[in-house]
Order: C-alpha cells, then structure tokens, then sequence
C-alpha cells in the first residue's frame, strides 16, 4: 500500500494522546490507592490532559487530509453498525470531549464526593472521568486497529498482533511522554512512569517483532492463476491496459526499492524499542531532557513504523496491474 | 431477487479495447459524469475508467496463449466495499444488485477500494469521489430507448459479443445458460465475495478419433490376417464369392 502522511500522523498521534490519558489516570489510581504521592493536579493532570487534548486534535486535522472531501466528514457517522472507520469518527471525539472534562475537573479542583466506595475511597467526577476515558481509550485503540486489521485480504494486517501493536506502541509513546511531561510537572511520578514506559515499550516489541516474524512468513492467498482464473503455472501479464498512471497504480504501492523498505523496518526496530528504553531507564531519576529525547526518538521511529506498516501489506489487486505495454 | 451481471468470454474477446472507450464515452456524457482525465496529451496521462482490458501470456514459448482479460466492477453478492463505507454513499441495490457510490455522500477516504480484493474502484482526482463501474444504471431502465439498447453500453460496444449481460438469478437467463453450459467461473473465489460477474473459459473444439474409426476393426481382410492387402493383381473377394 502507499503510506499516507495523514494516517500515519493520525494513528502515531492519537495513539501517544491515548498512551499519555491512560497514564494520567493510572497515577490518579495510584494515587487514590496511596501507592503514589498525591502530584500537583493542576500542573500534572490539568495540563497534561491539555496536551493529550492537542495531540489528539492535531490527529484530527492530519485526518482530514486524507479525504478527498472534508466537508462531508460529518457523514463518516452514519454507519457505525458495519464500518470500524465510522465508529472511528465516532469514539476519537467522544475520547476528546472526555479527557478535555477530566483536566477541567483536575484544573478547577472540582472534586465533589460522589460515593465512597466500601474500603472508603473517595469516588469525586474525575475518577469517573477517567473510567469513562480508559474504557474510550481502549475502544479508540480498538477501532483504529480494526480499521485495518479487519480487511481480510490484506493478510499482513488481518492479525489480532495489529490491535495489541496499537494498543502497545501507542501505549509506549503515551507513557514515555507522560514520564517527560511528569519530570517537570510532578517529578515524584518520573520514576514509577518511566518503569511503566519501559515495561510496555519491551511488550510492544515482543508484540511487533512477533507480528515482523509473522508476515515475513505469509504465503499469499491470491496468484494470478486466482486473478484471472486460468489453470496454468506459467501466466504472465503483457499489458495493464493503459500505458500511463492510475489511481490502482499510485494508491496501492509504495514505489519505493527494497533497500529503503529494509532501511525503515531496522530504523524503528532500533529507535522504536531499545533506543527509548536505554533513554527511559537513565532518566529514571528525573532527566527531563533524556526523557524528552526518549519520546522523541520513540515518536520518530513510530513515524517510520507506521510508513514501514503500510508499505509492508501487499494488495491482492496488484496482480492485475504488474506490467505496461 | 435480481442479480444483474456480465457474463465476459475469454475465448471470443480480442481485445480491441471497444468496450473501454465506449464504457468512457457513455459514463462520461452521463449522470456518472464527467470521469476526468488528467494531463492527457501530456508525458504521464492519467484519468478514471470503470473498465480496463488487460492482457496476459499464459504458458511459455512456443506454446503461449495470449489472453485479453477485461476488468470492471463485478458487483459481488457478497461485496467487501460496502459494509466498510463510513457515510453509506457505497451501496447496494436491494432490487438489482448493482452495487453503486452515491458521489453526493462519498468524502474520499479511499476506504472501500482498499477493501476490493479487484481494484475495481478508482478515485476521481478532479471530483475526489470513489467511482466505479455502475453497470450503465442510467442505461438500461430507459424506457426512452429501444428495448435492444437497454444494455450497458460496453455489451453494446463488444464486436465478437464476448459481452453478455442479464440476470444471474433467473435460471433460464442468457448469463446463466451461458455460466452453466459454457463452464463460467468467478474472479478469486477464495474470498467469499461471490462475484455477480463471471468469465466463461477458453474453449476449444477437438474430436477424439480413434485408430479404429479410421480404419474397419473388422475389415474381413485383418479377420484372417491376410495382411499386407493382396495385390491388385490377386482376385477381388467379388471374384471369389457368390454374395
């Protein structure tokens, strides 16, 4: 497939927008446990939840540029019975809306206690908030992921390794910017965020890597024996039917040597998985910088994971467009 | 139920290209209209067609078959493109099973061609709108035409009639007495779109003949193995015999 700019900023940012809530509220939780000190709300959930609100935003605009029509977004709604896009289009505002009222919560300090649960935890709005923004966070993951991964002849993405890499590698960015965003916040969460970075930047590893294993291995269902239904091992196509471009000639490869196909996979290999981890685990103490160049090398190599994820599937249709003559 | 269909004979079509053409000139005049072209006299010329022919060597030579394969929407039973569609502007018709865009709804996510196993679907580049073959929709229910010209237009186009065009599901229907008979098969079955369109197979008309067809099994002269045939010289079985 061709790699689009505008998904790839899409995914790759609400992914870390998505990491950075789900990590907020997991200190909160801590927190209300008494496993962690109580941070400085205003600065740590107030503003971090603002950044995930932009980032999630900036995904939106990226978004837009992927349609033909934007003007007619506002339709994609409509049929969330069938298509993982529309429930998309539905979800990502909704987690929007939900995290921009947990940090307006945490920034006016509007903590009423709403009931106490037996044990005597406090239940104020944010935490529901955050309940609410956990289990929309995990829908998002879950219908960006099935976006693709539910094509079935797109055999590269029809894999449930495509739903836990998002969910772990927006999870890793998340919390590796939570971890720098908490070094000048709320520096006492630096170390419990950063452990929590690393843990889930080496499962997304072992998750990518298995998923690496997995397609390098795919035998492809379709062969043009099935494409034009003609029994024989030797077929070879003379002519596509035109001799300049199509739109099944540019949306549907990537038009790139193998050598930068190879040269993407092992640069995210690298800055995606132990380049942050090695960062993450000398900032543990409370390095904003090296915590800040963790997301950001994270971030990058993500960028290059997204363009090597697209330009990795092979489209059935292919087949039919192999030759000009 | 209807399931309107072409039926596409690999063993007659020549490639000519005369449905390609016909299909643009109909769609674009239509109201699928304008399929734009881009740069077309420039160096990379570029525009949208519902239907391509395509042409593929099978076997190796000396012993090829060139092989002309037109392409066009197949307007799967089961069609992939459908269900993915964010804003519902992919469809299809419960009445004849043409699948169609409605190209006031569609926003040009390109997300339904991604979801064709054919790359049937292109998107217009001037309209930014998914278009795809619609089967002459705007065609065949005008009742102002004559009822010989209520056909797509590329099966009106088609010189060696590789084109035929019906109702799938009406047994006794061209398309398939045609699909039935003539060993009509679908494109890549083995994703369960069900294909409406079907292609019928190269055929070719041998006769076996066998040796003892050529030459009387039970020609008395073999019975007692008076072979080779006695001269001309030698007495005929009229001389020697009273019938």
């Amino acid at each position: 497939m061709h790699p689009a700019f505008s998904v790839i900023f899409l995914t790759t940012l609400i992914g870390a927008a998505q990491g950075l809530f789900l990590a907020l509220f997991t200190a909160q939780s801590y927190a209300a446990f008494k496993l962690l000190p109580e941070p400085d709300a205003h600065a740590f959930y107030g503003q971090g939840s603002l950044l995930a609100v932009l980032l999630l935003a900036a995904g939106l605009v990226a978004s837009f540029f992927h349609l033909g029509h934007p003007e007619r977004a506002w339709r994609a709604a409509a049929m969330w019975r069938t298509s993982w896009l529309s429930r998309e289009v539905i979800v990502l505002p909704a987690f929007m809306g939900v995290v921009f009222l947990y940090g307006l919560a945490h920034w006016l300090d509007w903590h009423p206690l709403l009931m106490t649960l037996p044990g005597g935890l406090p239940v104020d709005p944010s935490a529901i908030l955050g309940v609410a923004g956990t289990v929309l966070a995990f829908a998002l993951f879950l219908c960006t992921a099935m976006i693709y991964a539910c094509l079935k002849f797109l055999s590269e993405w029809h894999s449930p390794l495509t739903v836990i890499n998002y969910v772990l590698l927006g999870g890793a960015s998340g919390f590796s910017l939570a971890a720098a965003f908490a070094a000048v916040t709320a520096p006492e969460l630096v170390s419990f965020l950063a452990a929590w970075a690393a843990i889930i930047t080496l499962l997304g590893m072992v998750s990518r890597i298995a998923s690496l294993y997995r397609n390098a291995r795919l035998k492809p269902k379709s062969t043009l024996q099935t494409a034009i239904g003609i029994k024989h091992p030797k077929i070879v196509q003379k002519t596509q039917g035109f001799m300049g471009g199509s739109f099944n000639t540019r949306e549907f490869f990537h038009g790139q040597p193998v050598a930068v196909l190879r040269g993407v996979k092992w640069f995210f290999i690298i800055a995606v998985f132990p380049l942050p981890l090695l960062l993450l685990l000398s900032g543990m103490q409370g390095g904003a910088g090296v915590l800040a160049t963790a997301f950001v090398v994270q971030y990058a190599g993500l960028l290059a994971e997204r363009w090597f994820f697209f330009a990795q599937a092979n489209h059935p249709q292919n087949l039919y467009y192999q030759s000009i003559a | 139920m209807t399931q309107l269909a072409l039926v596409i004979d690999l063993n007659v079509c020549v490639g000519c290209q005369a449905c390609v053409t016909s299909c643009k000139e109909w769609n674009t005049s239509g109201s699928a209209g304008p399929m734009v072209d881009q740069n077309p006299y420039g160096a990379d010329p570029t525009g949208t067609f519902f239907n391509r022919v395509q042409t593929f060597e099978v076997g190796e030579f000396p012993n090829t078959e060139t092989v002309h394969f037109p392409k066009s929407c197949l307007h799967c039973e089961d069609p992939p493109c459908v269900p993915v569609c964010p804003t519902g502007a992919s469809y299809k018709r419960k009445e004849d099973g043409i699948v169609l865009v409605n190209y006031d709804k569609c926003i040009g996510c390109k997300y339904c061609s991604w979801a064709c196993p054919y790359g049937a679907r292109e998107l217009d580049e001037q309209q930014q709108v998914m278009k795809k073959c619609t089967l002459c929709v705007d065609r065949i229910y005008d009742m102002t035409m004559a009822a010989d010209d209520r056909k797509p237009s590329c099966v009106k186009a088609c010189p060696t009639s590789a084109r035929l065009f019906g109702d799938i599901h009406d047994p006794e229907s061209v398309v398939s007495v045609a699909i039935r008979e003539s060993g009509g098969y679908p494109l890549m079955p083995e994703w369960g779109t069900h294909p409406a369109n079907h292609y019928l197979p190269r055929r070719k008309t041998r006769i076996k003949i066998h040796e003892d067809e050529l030459e009387r099994a039970d020609n008395p002269l073999k019975v007692d193995r008076q072979l080779p045939r006695p001269a001309t010289s030698e007495p005929t079985l009229d001389d020697v015999t009273t019938w």
